[in-house]
């Protein structure tokens, strides 16, 4: 059996005296998808924060690949993960330096054919050159895949990635992040408030409520057998708090 | 003077305090007029006195402004990207330091350098003398610095905190991290380091206390506007002060052209 590639026990983090994430036990396996489902204000961006070492626990601990993480992470551990947020903050330059950017910061110059091949895949070469500023909602949160997708990320977390996104682009960036998964075993962590989009990608889910892991099951189980009534109701599109 | 005669005469009914005001206006007029022209003839004609003081002001404008940016830049960055204990009172340190007098300047830097003051009688060798250039660039640099700190910070703290999230997420060091909100405010810190131009370009206070104007030596164009227009050489006066005009409209409209860029 595989080590899992993040390990949790009795996390918390803690903003100005209250718990926003508390989780007793959980261990991600590498290569799989996982969609954290909840509420606003359940944690899970929180926790994100803290998967991509942005963050760090006020208790409890955290290890990657086994390891502690400390704010002493190496910085080619650190670049294992990447982030795909909600709102993509792109830099002030064409859509093609907005994807070579992690790659500079790696010294890698040389990634024409890299970033060539991203471009296509996400069907942006017509607007290579475009300025980042310019364009839509989806077309920026595609340039904001394809930067995190052409560092070949270990682990890629996505906050909330396809929110307010049209159909199109919805169904672009989903059929993407599985052929990441799928081609490159790249570990996946989804947070989604859709349960739709969250039963389509994964193959396990979790529902944080109030910081805590309520529940957590293969997606299936999750869906069809879920043993805690908050899940039931979360599934069934009631409101739970 | 017939057109004068022509004008007063049809507008006005001939008083004596009236004539006597135009004819001194006119006459004021005319002056100011021919400074301007004969200002221009020894600009585009490369009057080796005017273009000497041109060419000292912007070296030691020049010299004070990279000085101050290489400071003022990175400080600014730290105030503008750094919560930690202190930094309101930081804060307020650099805002006056913004509001600071020149001659303030002068007086303090005179004190620190004269021989009958703080590192003057140490007579060390990195500590410039008074009536030299380099005592002018440091009453520059501290003038300038404040400022460029100031604004830099305000342009970095405008920066959207999410893109320093996201370039982090992305790998980039605590350094690259600096650099990519610089770069995104860079604007603002090409603001930055014109304003802190501006500010010793055109100041007279300090220049004077700490170089004392010496012919050849530390006469910059604030100084020398000064000294031709006490000896009446109005010419000249006005010449140096039409570079310092052009000077003063070319940073502002470099200033235009690249926030129109940005847009």
């Amino acid at each position: 059996m595989m080590e899992p590639i993040y390990q949790l026990s009795n996390l918390q983090k803690i903003y100005e005296g209250r718990t926003v994430v508390d989780i007793e036990h959980l261990e991600i396996e590498p290569g799989e998808i996982l969609a954290v489902v909840g509420p606003s204000g359940a944690g899970k961006s929180s926790l994100l924060r803290m998967l991509n070492f942005l963050e760090y626990p006020d208790n409890g601990e955290l290890r990657y690949q086994s390891k502690p993480v400390t704010p002493n992470l190496p910085i080619e551990v650190r670049r294992q993960v990447t982030t795909v947020f909600q709102h993509p903050a792109l830099l002030h330059d064409s859509v093609e330096n907005n994807i070579r950017y992690g790659l500079k910061l790696r010294g890698q110059s040389d990634s024409t054919d890299q970033v060539h091949s991203v471009l296509e895949r996400m069907g942006l070469v017509a607007l290579r050159k475009a300025q980042a500023r310019t364009l839509s909602g989806g077309e920026a949160q595609r340039v904001a895949l394809a930067r995190a997708m052409v560092l070949r990320p270990a682990v890629l977390l996505m906050d909330e990635p396809t929110a307010n996104l049209d159909p199109y682009n919805v169904g672009l960036i989903e059929e993407v992040a599985r052929q990441i998964n799928q081609e490159m075993r790249t570990t996946i962590i989804l947070v989604t408030h859709n349960v739709f989009q969250a039963r389509r990608l994964s193959s396990r889910v979790a529902l944080m409520l109030n910081g805590r892991i309520i529940e957590i099951a293969p997606t299936h189980s999750f869906f069809e057998n879920p043993t805690d009534p908050r899940t039931r109701a979360f599934v069934q599109g009631e409101m739970i708090y | 003077m017939p057109e004068f005669e022509v004008f007063v005469g049809a507008k006005h009914p001939q008083t004596p305090q009236i004539r006597g005001l135009f004819i001194f206006s006119y006459v004021v007029m005319e002056q100011l007029w021919d400074g301007i022209r004969e200002g221009l003839r020894l600009f585009f004609t490369g009057d080796p006195i005017l273009w000497e003081i041109i060419l000292l002001s912007a070296r030691v404008s020049g010299i004070a402004l990279v000085l101050s940016s290489v400071l003022g830049v990175p400080l600014g960055a730290l105030l503008g990207l750094n919560r930690f204990k202190g930094r309101r009172l930081v804060q307020a340190i650099v805002y006056t330091g913004m509001g600071l007098p020149p001659v303030v300047v002068g007086l303090a830097v005179y004190i620190l350098l004269s021989q009958g003051g703080i590192l003057g009688p140490l007579n060390l060798a990195w500590v410039p003398k008074l009536f030299t250039v380099p005592a002018m660039i440091v009453a520059q640099v501290i003038i300038a610095t404040p400022m460029i700190i100031g604004y830099t910070m305000s342009a970095v703290a405008e920066v959207n905190p999410d893109l320093r999230l996201q370039v982090r997420s992305l790998g980039a060091t605590r350094l690259q991290t600096t650099l990519a909100v610089l770069r995104e405010a860079r604007l603002g810190v090409v603001v930055a380091i014109v304003g802190g131009l501006g500010s010793i370009i055109s100041e007279v206070g300090a220049v004077m206390m700490v170089g004392g104007n010496i012919d050849g030596s530390t006469r910059v164009l604030t100084t020398a506007i000064m000294l031709e227009t006490r000896r009446g050489n109005l010419d000249l006066a006005i010449g140096l002060g039409i570079v310092l005009l052009l000077l003063s409209f070319l940073i502002n409209f470099g200033v235009t052209q690249l926030q129109g860029k940005g847009k």
